[in-house]
């Protein structure tokens, strides 16, 4: 099957501002290749600082890469005329992760609905008033919320709207940046609920993007792992369930502490903190906090990120 | 430590807590924060205390240490630490045991410590205050007391800013400074939320062998039903400033008894890969009222709500140490 998002080698470094002028190389996505195919959930998981959001703003064309490429349903993104991008843009859209600060608090929920609309030129006045009353019942809002303020509503109604504007122009692709990380549990629940019911309704495709590994694993078909700015591992659902994973992932498995205490938490015995994305280590960017790490081999040499088995990529030198 | 626990055989319990409610005065009228919350504590055991945001976990921690503002704070009820009540006895008593015998350690370590200070003046402080060390030796327990928390080369961190520190070296100092002066009960609120999972984890494993070596009784503080099932003894739920549920751990995650915590257990997502993706979750409808309605306060999003619900339900003993307030078992 033909991918519908494609990414080779995508690198986007910052050039920090120092004291005396030009500061430190900050590289926040450095060699990202993976790919995405129509209909699945793919799950992007990684520690805070670890590039996850700039990877989404940069697959959306919202940021341009210092090198590398993205391809959306075979167009290349980052040759595209800036028309050109404003058009693509209706297939692919992104879900934001802080309901309060990504909706502007004075338009009213019709404007904000109707906004997607009247930026590409859709529909006349009352298509698109019927257009915005269904969005709002697709994701559980009710008609008489039309006229309200976001202020007016809690923070799961807020992610609805989000959810129902990113839904407007029936995109493609959606990119889910966190967007249940700064709700309540049974409010998250709810929006997963509804997440996973767009995705069946409307044959979508999901980037979802988390720090959380069971939103990811309630969710996603394939998963990907970040570490500073890499890929270090992605596979299918199942391999993940059955197969000796990437040391990375494996602690990150071990650090989820279980909604039930017959499950012995046993933490993950991994030294320290993630490294600063401006100073990453030699070689394998994993080996100071690596259990498993060996020297010199992985202080030296950066493991390759291969397709070790069908559908299977990893970096690290023992997998 | 062995002194309160020989205290203890006297009969005042450790920890009481006793019909606490909080009220707060705002521009826009009066708000019910706390609605007479009861529980206790025994030596060296860990409480859990668990609920969503607004449920009013942080404010019982304040309330407990008088650290709510007044007077736009209204506090009423009794908090008894070995036989004493916190809330009545006079300041000088309070700050003796706050800090002392009783410490905190809040959320955010970002901006619990200071900027300005080095962290062993900080740690120090806490020795010189309570215990009256001289400066030397205040900084040379300062060092021990961070060793003893696991952040590494301690001695040189006593002349580090806190800016130079990371989260999890953050959290570390704030638990150092918590427990400099070995106190009976350490107050934990949300300690591990702003921290990344593998540090969580490193928290949440010293969190555990502290109390395993120290002794320690603590009120953890959580909205995360995983940190619950693997620190505490016991857990209370928490719903709109009441709490609904008492058990110890084991038998609350086996057999729920409230409408709200068995809706809560079935909202999260569970970490398993063998499953296929996409299952719906049994979520709560809903969202908090803004108006507590009268009787259960969960009435408007139970499953099993009806008409005995308008009133409000008594605690009812399920099993010896289980309690759950509802009509269910009325």
């Amino acid at each position: 099957m033909a991918e519908l998002l494609k990414t080779q080698d995508l690198c986007r470094h910052f050039r920090l501002q120092g004291f005396w002028g030009q500061g430190p190389l900050l590289k926040a996505v450095d060699g990202v290749s993976f790919a995405l195919f129509p209909g699945e959930t793919l799950g992007l998981v990684g520690e805070s600082g670890c590039g996850k959001s700039t990877l989404a703003r940069l697959v959306l064309g919202l940021l341009a890469p210092t090198s590398g490429r993205v391809w959306f349903g075979g167009a290349d993104l980052t040759s595209l005329p800036r028309r050109g991008l404003k058009a693509m843009r209706r297939q692919f859209q992104i879900i934001f992760q802080d309901p309060y600060s990504s909706l502007n608090p004075r338009m009213t929920v019709r404007q904000i609905l109707e906004e997607p609309f009247l930026i590409h030129n859709l529909g006349t006045r009352r298509e698109r008033r019927t257009w915005v009353a269904d969005l709002l019942a697709e994701v559980g809002l009710a008609p008489e919320h039309l006229g309200r303020y976001p202020h007016e509503f809690s923070g799961g109604q807020r992610q609805r709207l989000g959810i129902a504007r990113a839904l407007a122009l029936r995109p493609r692709l959606m990119v889910a940046d966190e967007p249940v990380s700064s709700l309540d549990v049974s409010i998250q629940a709810q929006i997963l609920n509804l997440l996973v019911r767009l995705h069946e309704h409307h044959g979508l495709t999901y980037l979802f993007i988390s720090h959380d590994l069971s939103v990811i694993s309630q969710i996603c078909s394939r998963v990907a792992v970040m570490y500073l700015g890499r890929l270090v591992e992605m596979a299918p659902r199942e391999v993940l369930a059955r197969q000796r994973l990437h040391p990375y992932t494996e602690a990150l498995l071990a650090a989820v502490p279980q909604p039930d205490p017959r499950q012995p938490f046993r933490p993950p015995a991994l030294r320290g903190e993630p490294p600063s994305p401006v100073q990453i280590p030699s070689g394998c960017p994993f080996h100071p906090r690596c259990p498993e790490a060996e020297f010199p081999r992985c202080r030296d040499q950066v493991p390759a990120y291969r397709e070790a088995a069908p559908e299977y990529w990893v970096a690290c030198h023992f997998r | 430590m062995s002194g309160n626990l020989a205290l203890q055989q006297g009969g005042a319990p450790f920890l009481e807590v006793r019909d606490l409610t909080v009220r707060f005065t705002t521009s826009r009228g009066e708000v019910r924060a706390l609605a007479g919350i009861g529980f206790s504590l025994q030596p060296g055991e860990t409480l859990g205390l668990v609920g969503e945001s607004g449920c009013g976990k942080t404010v019982t921690a304040m309330a407990i240490l008088r650290l709510l503002p007044l007077p736009a704070a209204h506090v009423a009820g009794e908090v008894r630490f070995l036989g004493e009540d916190l809330l009545s006895c006079p300041i000088e008593r309070l700050s003796h045991i706050r800090g002392n015998r009783i410490a905190m350690v809040f959320q955010e370590p970002m901006t619990a410590l200071n900027p300005v200070f080095t962290i062993g003046e900080q740690v120090a402080e806490v020795l010189r205050l309570h215990r009256g060390l001289t400066d030397a030796a205040a900084l040379e327990e300062a060092a021990a007391s961070l060793s003893r928390v696991g952040l590494a080369e301690a001695r040189q961190r006593l002349r580090q800013y806190p800016h130079q520190l990371s989260g999890g070296q953050r959290q570390r100092v704030l638990m150092a400074m918590a427990l400099a002066c070995r106190p009976d009960l350490l107050i934990a609120d949300e300690p591990t939320t702003a921290l990344d999972v593998t540090v969580q984890a490193q928290i949440l494993a010293l969190l555990r062998s502290l109390k395993a070596d120290l002794g320690l009784a603590m009120l953890f503080i959580t909205h995360n039903l995983g940190i619950v099932a693997q620190t505490a003894d016991r857990v209370a739920v928490m719903y709109a400033g009441l709490i609904v549920e008492q058990a110890p751990t084991g038998e609350l995650f086996a057999g729920p008894g409230h409408p709200y915590t068995r809706g809560l257990l079935a909202s999260v997502p569970r970490l398993d890969f063998h499953r296929p993706p996409g299952a719906p979750l049994e979520a709560i409808k809903g969202h908090l009222p803004e108006q507590p309605p009268p009787g259960c306060l969960y009435q408007d999003r139970c499953p099993e709500a009806r008409g005995q619900c308008l009133t409000p339900p008594p605690w009812v003993q399920v099993a010896p140490e289980h309690l759950v307030r509802c009509w269910n078992y009325g």
